[in-house]
């Protein structure tokens, strides 16, 4: 007898089919199934329930465990999904590995898809039952991995959105590494002059949250520092910051992304001088500066965005546009002013007032088509206006061109540094565009504020509020406790390994990396056990715990034999 | 990190509210979750996809759910509402009236032989009355907690002292038919959080969808309601149909700002509605290849990550037309069809169409009850009756201690409203924390 069939000779199986009312038990025999698993091999108990989940049901298990003294149990039920957590802790209770537990789903994937074709779902339940003991049969005990959490985070962006989240996780009583490549905080708020939709001077609004980040208990700001290395994983990073040739070394917990974005280079684009024909970002600082004189101004929104080469809509342009023309009109009220646009982006409450606002103080908005866009000429601008079917000549004596926020350059070589991805237009990419918008699909990195997408002020104080939280619900804890159904090289896998680091790449959460002895390292705390790197793997080193291929086969085999 | 001493009351148990829960409670802070219906879930629940993935709704959503309602950290008060509440930042109190839902939260398991027997016909709410449910029934399939309610109103027992056929029929003896209300007293509340939502503006003001034939002619539907039937788990099936004459519609009119960008009603943009309408339309069309869709909208606002994409995706590839239009009037000729007759505003054309469904995307309006929950917590609203939130600063209201997130303060989508409910959560862990 081998190793391996004394290992198994000791297996004892429990099986627990559950009716689950009549979602199950409606439509086919959970006794006769219960009846004939006993049949099957190594299964020393089985029996069905009414509801397996509920109290009477566990109390069930927890008997059988103790009686037969089971050492595998399977319940063939609803989902995993949703019970899965709940029957494995009742096992643990009972005092088994809660990892020898295995889950057979015959209501989700049997009854309820199959509710008109009884026989045929009993069949089906019939095996997946068969298949989910055989692999029961095969399952080992594993430890859930405990991982240390440094409770220090580092921002790196000064801007608004870095500021906010580093401001809340200091006053949460974390210390905090805010990292800003500027001499001085305060990032693009720094150049502008007004704020939409509130009238508010962007020095003022900007100089107060700057002196509240200077005051702020645990909170150490890095300005002319730039991150230039970042090792290790969620928790337990070291960040590398450059600050005049010093190379400073860091122990972080979590990191916030708050880089903020870059202005399009508007060169080549109707007509640009820097002087006559400016941009929305030249006029804030000439409206900081001076009074604008000008009497006839045209604005085109849309200008390098909304176009192929860059398909978004960068969400801010028509406020700032609004902003600026209302300013200029403050100055000014004789000002003509027209707005070129495609859609005036002015979602919500506020900013749809705002947008009334510059209509009923005289702003002009003209819609054109990006088919026949308009043609700027020395001192006037054609532009079609189909509404009217007729090519209208508007003089101007300012020009200005709404650009679009674009991704930093450097953003790249910080993806990179954090392992995390970047989207088409080299924004940073989050974990879910839904439901995980502040977060990164590697644990322990978030992100905030424009650097993911253009956003105003208002929602980058918000995301970094956001991103703050997210880095709280690690920093919170002293250690973690991650999933141990974890891929691994095993020592007597170790020969097969070629070295080739497929699966380095393949991994989707940089959890495989080749350490200093040349060899492929799964840092566990990383891994979700998704698998594709054994599946990618051509000599089949690597094996994925809880989803061994011996595991898997063992199902395969029951369901269509050797 | 130490235990905090205070916990988090949330209000509002929808997405917002979900996020906030969770973030709270992963933080190690206990969280009291407040929901008014039988389940959590809120919006997010009723819809069939979520753009600009296309993701199934509740797919994404039904781990959120089943987090929330096995966390440690997390008291769920379904059922609920908050009648009062005292103090200030860092010590508040609550009081949450537990309404009776007859049903013995630890004993049923949700089976449905209950509602299988019961003999009342009733409109089903959460499909928007589309369809009829039973007087005991489960808000919807996938709800959590998991357990059947009683609806008092309609109930034979309490309506007419007869019937009793639910407590006959469970197995388990949940149902409980001396089920009192209750009020629960919380205290040591450090923070709260008001994310209650929103209603649509059909709820409220049925009057102005009338102009756009809502009410009068059956093939004309509001946007949610033909979310309703897009759902697998909706009262068609997914398979969508006329409700004239059960025939696919091979037409669709999508008709934007309805009631919102208006002088004569709601002058804010909705927010969403472009981007849930080229859902919509998208979904429509996966169901049926044949499909024309004619977008009927005044700007089309699509700024937010991957939305103009999603866009030319639909013209593109999901035979969507959009039309920059003034709705003028809609008529039905003799087979129901709506007839719609509109202003081209890029050509100044006066035209009329002929479609066979007309769908309209309705605004975004505060929720219901949110005068009273403003008062109960003594917090500011808006000229719209949204919450009043600081210059900037999307998550605070009017008093310290008090955050807000989601649409309770401004139309939003999903994204933005899951970053705001974790900004939220954020705040209110640094009142809980002293900081």
């Amino acid at each position: 007898m081998s190793e391996e069939e004394k290992k198994e000779e000791n297996v004892r199986v429990g099986i627990f089919v559950c009716h689950c009312g009549s979602n199950i038990g409606g439509l086919i025999d959970c006794h006769k199934l219960a009846e004939e698993s006993k049949e099957l091999p190594f299964v020393a108990h089985a029996e069905d329930n009414l509801y397996t989940c509920s109290e009477t049901g566990l109390a069930a298990i927890k008997k059988a465990i103790e009686e037969h003294n089971l050492n595998r149990v399977v319940v063939a039920s609803c989902t995993p999904r949703t019970h899965e957590p709940l029957f494995r802790e009742c096992i643990s209770e009972a005092g088994l590995n809660p990892y020898l537990f295995n889950f057979v789903n015959i209501r989700d994937q049997c009854t309820w898809v199959h509710m008109k074709h009884a026989q045929e779902a009993y069949d089906k339940a019939k095996d997946l039952i068969k298949m989910g003991a055989a692999k029961a049969v095969k399952l080992e005990p594993l430890e859930m991995i405990m991982v240390n959490i440094t409770p220090a985070a580092m921002v790196i962006g000064g801007g608004v959105a870095g500021m906010s989240a580093a401001l809340s996780l200091s006053r949460q009583g974390f210390k905090t590494y805010l990292v800003e490549k500027e001499d001085k905080l305060g990032g693009r708020l720094n150049s502008l002059y007004k704020l939409f939709p509130y009238d508010i001077d962007a020095s003022e609004f900007i100089g107060n949250i700057i002196s509240n980040v200077q005051n702020a208990k645990n909170l150490e700001i890095l300005t002319s520092s730039q991150v230039i290395n970042i090792e290790g994983f969620v928790g337990n990073f070291e960040v590398e910051v450059e600050h005049n040739g010093t190379i400073n070394t860091f122990e972080i917990g979590a990191i916030i992304v708050a880089v903020g974005s870059s202005i399009l280079d508007p060169t080549g684009l109707f007509g640009y001088d820097g002087n006559k024909r400016i941009t929305q970002f030249e006029l804030e600082s000439k409206l900081k500066n001076n009074k604008i004189n000008q009497k006839d101004i045209i604005m085109i929104q849309c200008v390098g965005s909304r176009i192929e080469e860059r398909p978004y809509c960068s969400s801010v342009c028509c406020m700032t546009a609004l902003k600026n023309a209302l300013n200029i009109k403050d100055q000014n009220p004789e000002a003509h002013i027209t707005i070129l646009f495609r859609d005036l982006y002015t979602p919500g409450t506020e900013y749809e007032e705002y947008y009334r606002k510059a209509r009923e103080q005289g702003v002009l908005f003209v819609k054109y088509d990006p088919e026949k866009m308009p043609v700027i000429e020395e001192t006037q601008v054609k532009v079609f206006n189909e509404y009217i079917n007729t090519e209208m000549t508007i003089p101007y004596d300012l020009l200005v061109l709404s650009t679009p926020l674009v991704a930093n350059d450097d953003n790249k070589e910080l993806a990179q540094m954090l392992k995390v991805p970047l989207e088409a237009n080299k924004f940073f990419l989050e974990a879910h565009v839904k439901l995980r918008p502040n977060d990164f699909a590697t644990d322990g990195v978030y992100i905030g504020g424009s650097a993911k997408w253009p956003v105003d002020i208002t929602e980058s104080i918000s995301q970094g509020y956001a991103a703050a939280s997210r880095a709280s619900t690690i920093l919170s804890h002293d250690t973690i406790e991650v999933e141990g159904a974890t891929s691994c090289l095993p020592e007597y896998n170790k020969s097969l390994c070629t070295g080739c680091e497929v699966c380095v790449k393949v991994c989707p959460f940089n959890a495989i990396i080749k350490n200093e002895d040349d060899e492929i390292e799964i840092i566990e705390a990383l891994c979700k056990g998704c698998g594709v790197c054994a599946a990618t793997c051509t000599n089949q080193a690597l094996v994925i715990r809880h989803f061994t291929d011996d595991q898997i086969m063992s199902e395969i085999f029951a369901y269509g034999g050797e | 990190m130490d235990i905090p001493s205070k916990s988090a009351l949330i209000i509002g148990g929808g997405i917002a509210g979900i996020q906030a829960a969770l973030d709270l409670a992963d933080m190690g802070i206990q969280v009291n979750m407040v929901e008014k219906k039988p389940c959590i879930g809120g919006r997010m629940a009723q819809l069939d996809k979520t753009f600009p993935t296309n993701d199934c709704s509740i797919c994404i959503l039904a781990p959120k759910l089943s987090e929330c309602y096995r966390h440690h950290n997390i008291t769920l008060y379904s059922y609920s509402e908050v009648q009062k509440v005292e103090g200030s930042a860092g010590n508040f109190s609550a009081e949450i009236l537990k309404r009776a839902r007859f049903i013995k939260e630890d004993a049923c398991i949700n089976c449905g032989l209950c509602a299988e027997k019961c003999p009342m016909r009733v409109d089903d709410e959460f499909d928007r009355e589309l369809r009829k449910r039973r007087a005991v029934y489960m808000y919807y399939l996938q709800g959590v907690p998991s357990v059947m309610t009683i609806d008092k109103e309609k109930c034979l027992w309490f309506t007419k002292n007869a019937c009793r056929i639910c407590e006959k029929t469970c197995e388990r003896d949940a149902i409980d038919f001396d089920q009192q209300d209750e009020t629960i007293k919380i205290n040591n509340i450090g923070s709260i959080i008001v994310a209650t939502g929103y209603n649509l503006i059909e709820d409220i003001n049925k009057e102005v969808l009338k102009n756009y034939g809502y009410g009068k002619f059956r093939n004309v539907l509001t946007a949610l309601e033909f979310e309703r039937l897009e759902s697998a788990s909706g009262p068609q099936g997914g398979h969508i149909k006329r409700f004239s004459d059960n025939e696919t519609p091979k037409k669709i009119a999508f008709l934007q700002c309805i009631g919102s960008r208006s002088d004569r009603v709601e002058k804010y943009c909705s927010s969403i509605c472009c981007m849930y309408t080229t859902k919509e339309a998208m979904i429509a069309y996966e169901h049926d290849n044949e499909l024309e869709n004619y977008v009927f909208y005044i700007d089309m606002r699509a700024g937010g990550k991957g939305f103009q994409s999603f866009l030319k995706r639909g013209e593109n590839e999901y035979n969507i037309k959009y039309i920059k239009s003034k709705i003028a009037q809609i008529t039905i000729d003799e087979k129901e069809n709506p007839i719609i007759v509109y202003e081209n505003l890029d050509t100044g054309e006066v035209k009329q169409i002929q479609v066979d469904l007309v769908v309209l995307a309705t605004c975004i309006v505060p929720p219901q009850g949110i005068d009273k929950l403003a008062e109960v917590l003594g917090i500011e609203l808006n000229d719209y009756h949204f919450i009043k939130t600081p210059p900037f600063i999307s998550v605070e209201t009017s008093k310290n201690g008090i955050f807000t997130c989601g649409c309770v303060h401004e139309p939003m989508d999903i994204p933005r409203s899951v970053a705001e409910a974790s900004g939220a959560a954020a705040r209110a862990a640094e009142v809980i924390r002293g900081g």
